[in-house]
Order: C-alpha cells, then structure tokens, then sequence
C-alpha cells in the first residue's frame, strides 16, 4: 500500500465496504448452493418434472434471484479488480468496468426471465 | 537451496482464475439453466447437449472453479475470523482446499460420465 498521502485517481474510499460485501454475498451464495443440493438430494431423480419443481414454488423463485444478484455484485466486485491489476490504459479500464456492469445486469435480467417461465 | 512450492499462492492465484472463468461461464450456464427449465423438450436437448464430449469437458472445467472457488471462499472467511493464520496451518488448508475440490470434481465427473 502506498500510503494515505498517494490516492489511485478512481478513488479509495470502496475498498472496505467492498471487502464487506464481498463477504457477505459469498455467505448468501454458500447457502444457496447448500438448499440447491439438499432440493437435488430430496427429489432423488432428475428429470424435467422433478428439475421443474425445485424452481416452481415461489419462495425458491426468490431465493434464487437473491442469488443471481449476489452473483453479480460479487463477480462485477471480483472481475473489477481483475481489470484494475492488469488493464492500465484507463479509457479501456473504465470501458471494461461499463461493459462488465452492463453484462451482469443483462445476466440478472434474463434469469429473472427464465424463472418466470417455470 | 531447495524450493519449497507456494501453495497457498497457487491456490490464491487458482481463486482468481476460477473467479474469471466462472464469470466467462455464465452466458453458456444461463443458457443451459433457461433450456433446462423452459419445458419437457427443451430438457431433452439440454441433457442430449450435455452428452457431448466437448460440453462435457468444459462444465467439468466449470464444476472444478465453482468447487476450487467455494472451498477457497471458505477458507478466506475462516481465515477473516482469524482461525488457521498460522503459517503452517494455512499452507495446511490450501492444500485441503485443492484436494477437496478436485475429489470432489472427481466426483461430479464420475456423476457426468456414468450417472444415468
């Protein structure tokens, strides 16, 4: 670290609630690979009825969307860091930063859409 | 002077790669997750997609980061509430962290080959 009296022109104030958030979607999304696999085990089987009905009931439609959007937080926080160690140049920086942004909000959308159709 | 391997770096440097692997994954799993669902047909081709030795190969790669990745995070948490920083038994843990990911990839390959 270099110091309190050398600030990165993108600012340094997100570091710590980053560091927070990080954490706290990576909780939300240990649970839910948790109920997926206790929902995989209590159907027994897989075939489409059985698949279908782990994402029918409302609660899990929820609970799923909750874990796409700690997915994106959680990715858009770990790719953004990925961008900022080895992408110097800052106009293609910040042009990765938008289109990652843009990408996980399409992502977030479209899974909405698909448990919509269940 | 004899070596002594990183592990704990090659496994911090593995926690990334999974990371932006998985982030490159993510259109081909919404995509199989939306023919999964969208109905009894569509099933059917998703599961017929799967079979392919190249689908195979790359949700085996998918299956490994999201294992490698959350085996990893849980480690980073323990570590956050200060449990195994010491340095033997962190270099410990990254080694149980690669070992139980790739049994447990192992596992989801040996589901993926010969399950059904």
């Amino acid at each position: 670290m270099a110091g309190s009296s050398r600030r990165i022109p993108a600012g340094a104030h997100y570091g710590l609630r980053d560091w927070l958030i990080q954490r706290i979607t990576a909780l939300i999304l240990i649970a839910f690979v948790i109920v997926l696999a206790a929902s995989l085990i209590a159907v027994g089987h897989l075939d489409y009825e059985a698949w279908a009905s782990i994402f029918a009931p409302v609660p899990m439609k929820l609970v799923t969307v909750l874990a796409v959007m700690a997915t994106c937080y959680h990715a858009w926080i770990g790719v953004r860091d990925i961008w900022m160690d080895y992408v110097k140049p800052l106009g293609i920086r910040l042009t990765l930063h938008v289109c990652t942004i843009l990408w996980l909000l399409y992502c977030l959308v479209w899974s909405v859409q698909i448990l919509g159709s269940v | 002077m004899r070596y002594r391997l990183p592990v704990a770096g090659i496994a911090s440097i593995l926690h990334r790669v999974s990371g932006l692997l998985m982030f490159l994954g993510l259109p081909l799993v919404l995509w199989l997750f939306e023919q999964s669902l969208s109905s009894e047909r569509s099933f059917g081709q998703f599961v017929q997609f799967a079979r392919a030795p190249l689908a195979r190969l790359v949700l085996l790669g998918l299956a490994w980061a999201l294992l490698h990745h959350l085996c990893m995070g849980v480690r980073f948490l323990l570590l956050d509430a200060h449990l195994g920083v010491e340095r033997e038994a962190a270099r410990r843990s990254s080694w149980v962290v690669l070992a139980v990911s790739l049994s447990l990839t192992a596992l989801f390959a040996a589901v993926l080959f010969w399950g059904n």
